[in-house]
């Protein structure tokens, strides 16, 4: 393997210096796959097997080596980062939406500054920093946004106006622009040569690396990696990682069991120029032009400019193609509008003598995120793929993170939205993923606003109700492709246009949804909730209790009937999941979570339940419609339908009774309606699910009743303190940091996962604590609405970000939720969040630059209860989930 | 004074006409697509005519163009008679039978043609009567002829072009009673008119012309890229032949004479044209009709007018040229066009224009870079005009349209320039004949998958 690596190097300092190297060696790599003996035999086996030498695979091989996995082997099809990572852009940027996208993007940048120092290999590092311009006032709110965030993590970062821009970069066009963020630390690297890099100190730390071989498919025993069949032969192996970019997908339906990777290529133009007359200096910021759609950046004294066009070209959609492959050619008709942003950006260049128009296809998901993580169905099988055409941004991180996960069996960081089980089979259609990212890639450049709704493979999974439910004014989001009533428009009434709806400030259904609490308040509203995830846990003796009381923190061992809200936690006591369980019988349990658990939950459990036949766990989501009735009445159009008593007194909050509703009976009946309003939560067999909105409906009539939607629901959720999984919860997140101690039994009797994490958070106190701010001088018509992400300052110091926030239509302020921690004033060391520290601060909430005073709570407002709870429950105020 | 390009849209759309040949069981078993045809007028009323039908009774397609002049009466008649005469002279000899005893009995009539017509395309309805003892005297006589041989299809449309021009003729010399019909019947015959019809039936492809419209093949060769292939002569001074025959039937005291200022007699361009009875009549016939005629004919100095050097008529002839063809797999299309068109347009560019409109734009040669030294302010124009180029095709549903589009605004580059088109569109009618002429065209689209 030395000797082939000396080779290898040689080779890339030939690149560099040769500037045809691009033709040169295509054309090899075409030819040569079969001439060329391969000296090295491949290992019988390995502890590790990488599929996939672009930027993904070289880093995970960097960062697993580096943390003390030897035993690892890199394969590559073809020649080393001879894929999308040598033709894409190289720009490091780290102007980026998701905080966990920007910390990868941070590590990145600072993990490439060193690598050539640390391997010897020049990797082309330039900081020129870059600069995001905005030609309307609501792409300076979005960027805004971003520098709030990018300043809390220590990013340098400022907003500049125009002219500021026309001082950072000679050629630029700032007649239109209305202001700038400029990113000084952001660099250019060359991708293959950062890449080798990688790879160059991996094999220092004595990763194989082989290249011409190909993996034609992973071997997998019970639901276990045992090793990978390649063209050369087998290698026999406990980790199998997936780093095949575009060819992701299909690796993972080569093996018998299939791994869903739902991602799709897309081609992807860029421009090279030949030098300017007088050429470009190489640490000219990078630039970037999203209302243009187009980047630039300086190229060996020239440009390299490309763009998300609005009409991308999908392409293998029916799986490789070599036909396709050599098709991919320059498409200058389709480039045009990005050449004529381009020449409008920089009319100077109108002179400037075109090199080469180069395509290069880029793999896109169907959120915009990259795919990481372990197959919730193949153990040992790891992903990391589906980059967005970031690769190079988040190559350093998502490396770094994936071998976290694979040496320590979870990141340091919470990468739930980069998770692979945040998607399941459903997102694997091929026709799904060719039409999602057709939307997905001119994504890339459109404004991103709250709420957005993805517009493309909808209508997947609906309720049987979702026709008379759109019949009666109903609009749509979706999640884990499930179709949700965002709210109902009423009779008469119209809303904006989508493409008119984006905004940052007051949206047009702010009036819609305000009448809908109004009515869950008042009366009696009706919500279809019938996304969430239902799972079904039996066994023929004490199993399931068992597993049960070691899986949750709360106490299980209820009484038949009763709801226990708990949480599924990991061994450092955050939260895996947020779940609601009714003991059906002393042997089974209903469990219910949120909508995007399917896939994840199912796996955790999977993983942690005995291997016993006598235990069951069915996965009864699809068996299930949910209707929510909220409000006050609702007990009385329960009570006419059922024939029943089901006032508190008779059916107190938490419990679960099956009975019949109108003609339909084993209807679950649960007296939680997830928002802290009184009411009930119906689970029909969905047979009935027509009669039983029927009746309910025409019973509800003399009653006020009317449908509400999710928008309605939130808020409610929100003003009364509910943490949401996946919103406000998450794996780094325990029941003691959120107020929820009163959710986990610490004396139970049992061991439980997490216990001793939280035992000892328990006398030690927390970090962070999870805060509700209303907020005070927010003028809702006329400032901008806060969304998610927003830094919270405490005495003008950083202390945490918002996860949530809602207008509360009781309290008529907005209401955010979020965590704070305490960071010392001289080291930023964490220190332990203490009650009297929570409430001896002012508070400000930063939204895109401009701060707003907040006022801190800890509890909620207790006039906003009003219903009986179970005894129990009474004295640990309300803290329930959604 | 200028017209937006909407304007200008509603003007070139005014006459378009397209259609498609219905599939039974989602295919087409037909050697035709379909077609698609337009008109733009220079002259006030249009002196052109188009025809298209169906034959009912044997299997076929005719299709044709007809350039009036001295008026637009001959080229009316003959776009509403042409295809009863050639369709009956297609027809067998039982057929032709079982329609003389229906008329006879008084039973409804076997359908010949189904007509394909613009709505602006009008039958007259007072001479249907007329016209039609005309066409039964005709097939009367066929029936008498029975030869027993299957009809030659090259032999049956020489035949109709000639039985109708004979009509035509004999018409205006009988007269009628009526004083509308008889007027009319001198008017069809004193105008003229040039026809160029297709009859596609399977691969085999007969192109009738007489006079100077013109029917052109276009031809897609292996490398994509599109030529064209003649299927007709014009019959106008240009042709060697054509004034080779025409001093062939005359004496060789005439020879000067016959051709002056490349025009028949040094009046008449095309050499070959129904009606126009005053190059075909003897003087003093052409002086009885006339004398006999109703006053306006009298009073048109234009009929009254004898050619000079008129000894020997006939001078013209309606008997067309007829060239088959068996169509191949890179025949693609079939334009049929009269020569306003022709005159504005190279047939080479109007093949290339047509291809590419009917295969879309999509096959649009890409443009690549390669070795030269382009700079990015030009590929922009490149691709700028491209796009333009591309527009104008989306704008044309009809590759008719799309041509007249070509025709009237193209500019030195060969790109539609809208200015021009405004321009030329919105000339005063008087002013409109000195830059452009009638022009009529029927583009008809091939079938591959059946070739």
């Amino acid at each position: 393997a030395a000797g082939m690596f000396l080779r290898l190097l040689s080779d890339v300092r030939w690149r560099a210096a040769n500037p045809k190297w691009r033709r040169t060696t295509c054309s090899r790599r075409s030819t040569s796959s079969t001439a060329e003996p391969h000296a090295v035999f491949l290992p019988a086996q390995a502890q590790v097997v990488i599929c996939g030498g672009g930027i993904m695979g070289t880093s995970v091989a960097y960062h697993l080596s580096k943390m003390g996995w030897k035993d690892i082997v890199l394969l590559e099809q073809g020649r080393l980062a001879a894929g999308t990572t040598r033709f894409c852009a190289g720009i490091v940027s780290t102007a980026r939406q998701v905080s966990i996208e920007l910390k990868m993007a941070d590590y990145s940048n600072k993990l490439y500054q060193q690598l050539e120092q640390e391997t010897g290999v020049k990797t082309g590092y330039t900081k020129t920093g870059s600069i995001s311009l905005a030609q309307t006032q609501d792409r300076l709110i979005s960027l805004r946004r971003i520098a709030s965030s990018l300043n809390v993590m220590g990013i340098p970062c400022e907003i500049i106006t125009p002219k500021q821009v026309a001082q950072l970069h000679p050629l630029i066009n700032i007649h239109d622009l209305v202001g700038a963020m400029y990113v000084p630390e952001d660099a250019l690297v060359s991708p293959a040569n950062v890449s080798l890099a990688l790879a160059t100190a991996a094999s220092w730390n004595g990763v194989q690396i082989h290249e011409r071989t190909s993996v034609s498919h992973v071997s997998v025993q019970k639901g276990r990696v045992t090793g990978v069949e390649t063209d050369r032969g087998q290698i026999q192996c406990q980790y199998f990682v997936n780093c095949a970019g575009q060819w992701a997908y299909e690796l993972g339906h080569s093996g018998e069991e299939p791994v869903n990777i739902p991602l799709h290529a897309c081609e992807h133009f860029y421009l090279l120029t030949h030098p300017l007359k007088e050429p470009l200096a190489s640490d000219l910021p990078t630039i970037v032009d999203p209302d243009g759609r187009i980047y630039i950046r300086n190229w060996q004294g020239g440009i390299l400019s490309g763009g998300f066009e609005k009409n991308p070209k999908p392409l293998f959609t029916e799986g490789r193609n070599q036909l396709e492959i050599q098709n991919l050619q320059e498409d200058w008709d389709h480039f045009e509008p990005l050449l004529s942003a381009l020449l409008r950006r920089m009319p100077d260049l109108e002179a400037l003598q075109i090199m080469q128009l180069v395509n290069c296809p880029e793999s896109f998901t169907p959120d915009m995120r990259c795919i990481m993580g372990e197959s919730p169905t193949v153990r040992g099988y790891f992903v990391l793929a589906g980059m967005n055409s970031a690769g190079i941004s988040y190559g350093g991180g998502a490396g770094k993170y994936l071998a976290e996960w694979m040496v320590n069996g979870y990141p340091s960081e919470n990468v739930w939205p980069l998770d692979m089980k945040r998607f399941g089979t459903l997102q694997s259609s091929r026709t799904f993923l060719r039409h999602r990212v057709m939307e997905v890639m001119p994504l890339m450049c459109d404004l991103k606003v709250p709420r957005w709704d993805f517009q493309t493979g909808r209508q997947l999974r609906t309720s049987p109700l979702y026709d008379r439910l759109d019949a009666q004014g109903a609009r749509w989001m979706e999640k884990h492709g499930f179709e949700r009533v965002k709210y109902f428009v009423p009779p008469g009434k119209d809303l904006l246009d989508l493409d008119q709806s984006k905004t940052f400030y007051k949206p047009d259904w702010f009036d819609i949804v305000g009448s809908e609490v109004k009515c869950c308040k008042e009366a009696v509203c009706v919500i279809d909730m019938s996304s969430f995830t239902k799972f079904e846990i039996s066994s023929t003796g004490d199993q399931a209790l068992e597993s049960l009381q070691y899986l949750f923190s709360n106490d299980l061992d209820v009484p038949v009937g009763h709801v226990v809200h708990t949480g599924m936690l990991n061994e450092k006591g955050g939260y895996e999941n947020d779940c609601s369980i009714a003991r059906l019988s002393k042997r089974s349990f209903f469990m219910i979570s949120p909508t995007d658990q399917q896939v994840h939950c199912w796996a955790w459990l999977k993983n942690r339940l005995p291997d016993d036949s006598n235990l069951t766990m069915e996965d009864v989501t699809w068996k299930y419609t949910a209707l929510n009735l909220i409000g006050p009445r609702a007990v009385d159009v329960l009570s006419e339908l059922s024939y029943v008593p089901v006032t508190p007194e008779h059916f107190p909050s938490l419990f679960c009774k099956e009975m019949s509703v109108g003609y339909a009976n084993g209807i679950r009946v649960m007296s939680i309606t997830h928002t802290g309003e009184p009411g009930f939560m119906l689970y029909i067999p969905i047979e009935y699910a027509l009669h039983v909105y029927n009746e309910v409906m025409n019973m509800g009539q003399k009653y006020g009743i009317r449908n509400a939607g999710y928008y309605a629901l939130r808020s409610l959720r929100i003003e009364k303190f509910f943490a949401f999984w996946g919103q406000d919860l998450d794996a780094f997140t325990t029941p003691m940091e959120c107020g929820r101690e009163f959710q986990v039994k610490l004396e139970k009797g049992t061991q439980f996962v997490g216990q001793e994490a939280l035992l000892e958070q328990k006398q030690n106190g927390v970090y962070k604590r999870f805060t509700m701010f209303i907020l005070e001088d927010h003028d809702t018509d006329m400032d901008l609405w806060p969304w998610w992400g927003e830094p919270i300052f405490r005495n003008g110091r950083y202390v945490g970000k918002t996860t949530s926030s809602a207008y509360s239509y009781t309290l008529e302020r907005h209401v955010c939720l979020g965590f704070v921690q305490h960071f010392d004033e001289k080291t930023g060391e964490e220190l332990v969040v203490t009650t009297d520290f929570i409430n001896q601060g002012e508070y400000e909430i930063d939204i895109a630059g401009q701060r707003f005073q907040a006022k801190a709570k800890l509890y909620p407002f207790s006039s906003l209860s009003t219903h009986r709870r179970r005894k129990d429950e009474v004295e640990l105020s309300g803290y329930q989930r959604e | 004074f200028y017209l937006t390009p909407p304007q200008v849209n509603s003007i070139l759309k005014a006459n378009e006409y397209s259609f498609k040949v219905p599939e039974f069981d989602g295919k087409n078993v037909s050697s035709v697509l379909g077609f698609d045809s337009n008109q733009l007028p220079a002259n006030a009323p249009i002196e052109d005519r188009r025809s298209a039908a169906t034959c009912l009774q044997t299997r076929g397609m005719l299709l044709g163009v007809f350039d009036g002049h001295a008026g637009c009466a001959c080229a009316q008649a003959v776009s509403e008679r042409l295809f009863y005469y050639i369709a009956v002279s297609l027809l067998p000899h039982e057929t032709l039978l079982e329609i003389e005893n229906a008329v006879e009995s008084g039973r409804a009539l076997l359908p010949i043609l189904q007509w394909h017509k613009h709505p602006n395309d009008y039958f007259s309805k007072e001479a249907s009567k007329l016209y039609f003892n005309s066409l039964r005297t005709y097939w009367q006589e066929l029936i008498d002829l029975n030869s027993g041989e299957t009809t030659d299809v090259k032999e049956a449309l020489i035949n109709a072009f000639k039985r109708l021009d004979n009509d035509i003729s004999l018409e205006a010399q009988v007269g009628d009673t009526n004083s509308f019909l008889n007027y009319l019947v001198l008017r069809v015959a004193f105008s003229g008119a040039t026809a160029c019809v297709a009859h596609v039936d399977g691969v085999d492809l007969h192109v009738a012309n007489t006079g100077d419209s013109r029917a052109m093949l276009g031809v897609q060769e292996e490398d994509g890229s599109w030529s064209a292939v003649n299927l007709s002569y014009d019959h106008n001074a240009q042709n060697e032949h054509e004034v080779e025959r025409v001093k062939m039937e005359h004496p060789k005291s005439e020879e000067k004479s016959l051709v002056k200022q490349d025009r028949l007699l040094g009046l008449l361009m095309p050499f070959r044209a129904f009606g126009d009875v005053k190059f075909k009549w003897s003087i003093e016939l052409q002086k009885r009709v006339i004398e006999s005629g109703p006053d306006q004919l009298n009073d048109n100095e234009y009929t009254k007018f004898i050619p000079p050097n008129y000894h020997t008529p006939p001078y013209l002839t309606a008997e067309p040229e007829v060239i088959h063809h068996k169509l191949r797999p890179q025949d693609k299309f079939l334009v049929l066009a009269t020569d306003g068109l022709w005159e504005t347009m190279h047939r080479q560019d109007v093949a290339r224009i047509v291809g590419e409109y009917l295969t879309g734009v999509h096959h649009q040669q890409p443009i690549a870079v390669g070795g030269y030294k382009v700079t990015l302010g030009q590929m922009h124009g490149l691709l700028t005009e491209r796009r333009a180029r591309i527009s104008s095709v989306f704008e044309d549903q009809n590759a008719a349209t799309h041509l007249i589009r070509h025709a009237v605004g193209n500019n030195e580059f060969g790109t539609v320039d809208h200015e021009r088109l405004s321009k030329m569109l919105s000339l005063p009618e008087e002013l409109a004949r000195m830059y452009r002429d009638d022009i009529t065209i029927i583009v008809v689209q091939f079938n591959s998958h059946v070739i």
